[in-house]
């Protein structure tokens, strides 16, 4: 997550600026994209290509490859699974981002000012970051054994729930492990948007007489559109292929309750060894995440293109 | 001008959007340890107490003891290794042994020609084939060819109780289905839950339904199911096991959240001996580390075990029991010749030792090696070992766990069944259909 995330904030930024650079060093300058194309094309295209073929024949995994032709499409968008684990990865993305973004944004606006102790807050809060997703599950998937965790441990009754395994509480525990997670991250991405807020713009509306409350709605939101956008699409393709953590909690269950698209594509493949039906998945996967990015950028783009930042 | 900036924002949000994608979808994968030095072959094993200390000491002393060809271990958690062996196989990656359950994971690797066929070599090895449990091979072999090597120990599936909470609700140990049926209230009363069960791993509520299915119906039942026969879910006997599992589920008969519980962790095992829950269906490998993990639980004699009850009216032999016959281990068609040699070298001198064997009779295990009941009066746990003896070598049928003996693709739809069968979230019927589109596949 952390590497894909480091690559992906800058582009939106620089979207806004290159077309007024480029125009003058764009030949000078092509070879700089090379090593960066190399890995592109070797470990991001050629797989996907390779997916794409491997969803048209049949294949155990160990055996031969045989083709098959439309067989495994055919199959794979007719299983009522589909529609099920399109639902819940939609249901994850839509819940993960609808609880992280207003948070992560009070956070980022909290942590942007500059003293000492939310300097020392904004430590304490990256702390979840540091953390592997795996290491995460299993610490939580002890917390909340019903029998020997948390709820047992601290004789709090309300705490020993079926957590993982009643449907509904599995999915609010995967949301607020996910929020719990990726917060502090979106909050540092929130909390340099809000520092490149000019400071004259702060001191002109306060004699404007504007409060506080009136200040974060009306200018710090607005001045952050664009931090939103990036951190929102950062949010949303992200959690579609959520996989290790959901995989080491709930293995998908209690039944299919939180078997994202990304967790059935290994599970079909890996477990079933249905290779073919688990391409197919991979592919959709891949689609969905590129007509989302889209979108996303869409939805910056018109006005995005002017900057609202003083002097840009 | 506007358009050709839209353009150009859309290219390079593609550029952005794809790594993202495409980036997290490679991540999955992962590369194995399994490619070896010269001269120097090597082995994937399970880990886990108390086995993991034997397998170890087992190839240490076999390095010591062949100093040139040596042998290289890694482990790993039950359910990854499950992943992780077919993804190296498929990979050409796969360690030099592989370790198995045998049946259908062990046939598919047979098929696609990635094992040895070590017929022949037992053939010119007859002492090495005669030593061990014959019922340990047909597991290891696909047709009349064995392809792997039955090893360790012979693990059925066992009843276990706590003797401690029987006595305190004033109950005796179920013989019967009703009998079982008619606890199940007493406990939840007691504030007891009746069985304990890791449900998150899936293949333990699978224990149930084999035992269902045999007593219900006798062991053809799933040999239908295995030998490709249309519809053989459907089976009346079938849907009634089905159907019993479903009302001990409704009656609360397994611990509340039972769902969230894992195998891996031994969470299961230790609301046994905590006393949450007053039985268990589990394999009889769980003695060993209820024994090294539940404090005196096992030895001040608190912990009971029994063959599964029977079902009156069932066809199954009360005698019959399902299970590991043996864990087995194949060589990789793939390895070298040195390394096939040095694997066949250990499976030959440095397997079944009688240090092996004396390791895993005193960690609770019966090894699957003929005459072996002699030695086992002299342990400590001489009364579980000669009943895992008695179940293993009296059964009528010894049925091996149906994950392993079904094709991965069908095994794994099945476990995807089992958990929504007890998650009440579909009825036998359903269970049925759905299962029986994957027969024969």
């Amino acid at each position: 997550m952390s590497a894909v995330s480091v690559g992906s904030v800058t582009p939106s930024r620089t979207g806004q600026i290159t077309p007024s650079r480029t125009g003058r060093k764009t030949g000078s300058l092509a070879w700089l994209v090379v090593p960066a194309l190399v890995m592109f094309v070797g470990f991001g295209i050629i797989p996907l290509i390779g997916v794409v073929v491997l969803s048209f024949t049949n294949w155990d995994g160990i055996g031969a490859i045989t083709p098959a032709g439309f067989a495994n499409w055919g199959s794979v968008l007719t299983d009522p699974a589909l529609p099920h684990a399109l639902w819940v990865t939609f249901l994850v993305m839509f819940l993960s981002w609808a609880v992280q973004t207003p948070l992560s944004i009070l956070l980022g606006v909290f942590i942007s000012g500059h003293q000492k102790y939310r300097a020392a807050l904004a430590v304490l809060y990256f702390l979840p970051l540091l953390l592997s997703s795996a290491a995460i599950a299993i610490a939580y998937k002890a917390l909340l054994d019903p029998n020997f965790g948390l709820g047992a441990g601290l004789g709090l009754p309300f705490l020993s729930q079926n957590w993982l395994g009643r449907p509904a509480l599995a999915m609010g525990v995967v949301i607020f492990i996910v929020s719990w997670q990726f917060i502090p991250f979106h909050s540092l991405i929130y909390q340099g948007g809000v520092r490149q807020i000019p400071k004259s713009m702060y001191e002109a509306a306060e004699i404007d007489g504007a409060g506080r409350v009136r200040q974060f709605f009306s200018m710090t939101l607005p001045q952050l559109k664009n931090t939103i956008i990036t951190s929102s699409t950062l949010m949303i393709v992200g959690s579609l292929t959520f996989f290790d953590l959901i995989f080491v909690l709930t293995g998908g269950g209690p039944s299919d309750a939180t078997r994202v698209l990304a967790l059935d594509m290994y599970l079909r493949g890996f477990r079933g060894s249905l290779m073919g039906p688990a391409s197919v998945i991979a592919t959709i996967l891949v689609i969905i995440g590129l007509v989302l990015a889209l979108i996303l950028q869409r939805l910056g783009g018109r006005g995005g293109a002017t900057s609202q930042l003083e002097g840009a | 001008m506007d358009s050709q900036h839209t353009s150009r924002r859309s290219l390079l949000a593609l550029a952005v959007a794809t790594p993202l994608t495409v980036g997290a979808l490679a991540s999955c994968g992962s590369s194995g340890p399994g490619a070896a030095k010269a001269g120097e072959a090597t082995i994937w094993y399970l880990s886990g107490a108390p086995q993991e200390t034997i397998r170890q000491n087992a190839v240490d002393a076999f390095n010591k003891a062949n100093p040139d060809g040596k042998l290289s271990v890694t482990l790993f958690q039950n359910d990854a290794y499950k992943t992780k062996i077919k993804t190296a196989i498929g990979a050409n990656q796969a360690p030099t042994i592989i370790w198995t359950w045998g049946g259908g994971g062990l046939k598919s690797y047979a098929d696609a020609g990635q094992v040895e066929d070590l017929t022949s070599w037992f053939g010119e090895n007859p002492d090495l084939k005669k030593k061990l449990f014959a019922t340990a091979f047909p597991a290891g072999s696909v047709g009349d060819k064995i392809y792997a090597m039955p090893c360790e120990t012979v693990s059925p599936i066992v009843l276990f109780t706590n003797k401690a909470i029987f006595k305190q609700v004033g109950v005796s140990e179920p013989t019967t289905w009703e009998e079982v049926m008619a606890l199940v209230p007493k406990f939840n009363a007691a504030g007891i839950a009746p069985f304990s069960l890791g449900g998150q791993s899936r293949w333990t509520n699978m224990m149930w339904l084999e035992f269902m299915f045999d007593r219900v119906g006798g062991p053809e039942v799933f040999e239908a199911v295995f030998n490709g026969e249309a519809n053989a879910w459907s089976n009346p006997a079938s849907l009634q096991a089905l159907k019993m599992i479903q009302d001990l589920v409704k009656a609360n008969g397994f611990i509340n959240g039972f769902q969230s519980i894992t195998a891996d962790s031994n969470a299961d095992q230790a609301l046994l001996y905590t006393g949450k829950a007053a039985m268990m269906l589990h394999g009889a490998w769980t003695y060993g580390s209820m024994k090294s993990d539940g404090g005196d639980f096992v030895s001040k004699g608190n912990l009971g075990y029994m063959n599964f009850p029977s079902v009156s009216g069932g066809k199954g032999d009360p005698s019959n029991t399902v299970g590991n016959p043996s864990s087995y281990l194949a060589i990789s068609s793939k390895a070298t010749a040195e390394q096939k040699d040095i694997a066949k070298k250990y499976f030959k001198e440095g397997l079944l030792t009688d240090a092996e064997n004396e390791a895993w009779i005193k960690s609770g295990s019966v090894p699957i090696v003929n005459g072996i009941d002699s030695k086992l009066g002299a342990s400590d746990d001489a009364d579980w070992l000669k009943f895992v003896y008695d179940t293993a070598a009296n059964a009528a049928n010894f049925a091996q766990s149906w994950d392993q003996a079904l094709s991965p693709t069908a095994a794994e739809e099945l476990l995807n069944n089992i958990e929504q069968l007890f998650g009440l979230a579909i009825t036998p019927e359903q269970f049925a259909t759905n299962m029986n589109a994957v027969i024969g596949k």
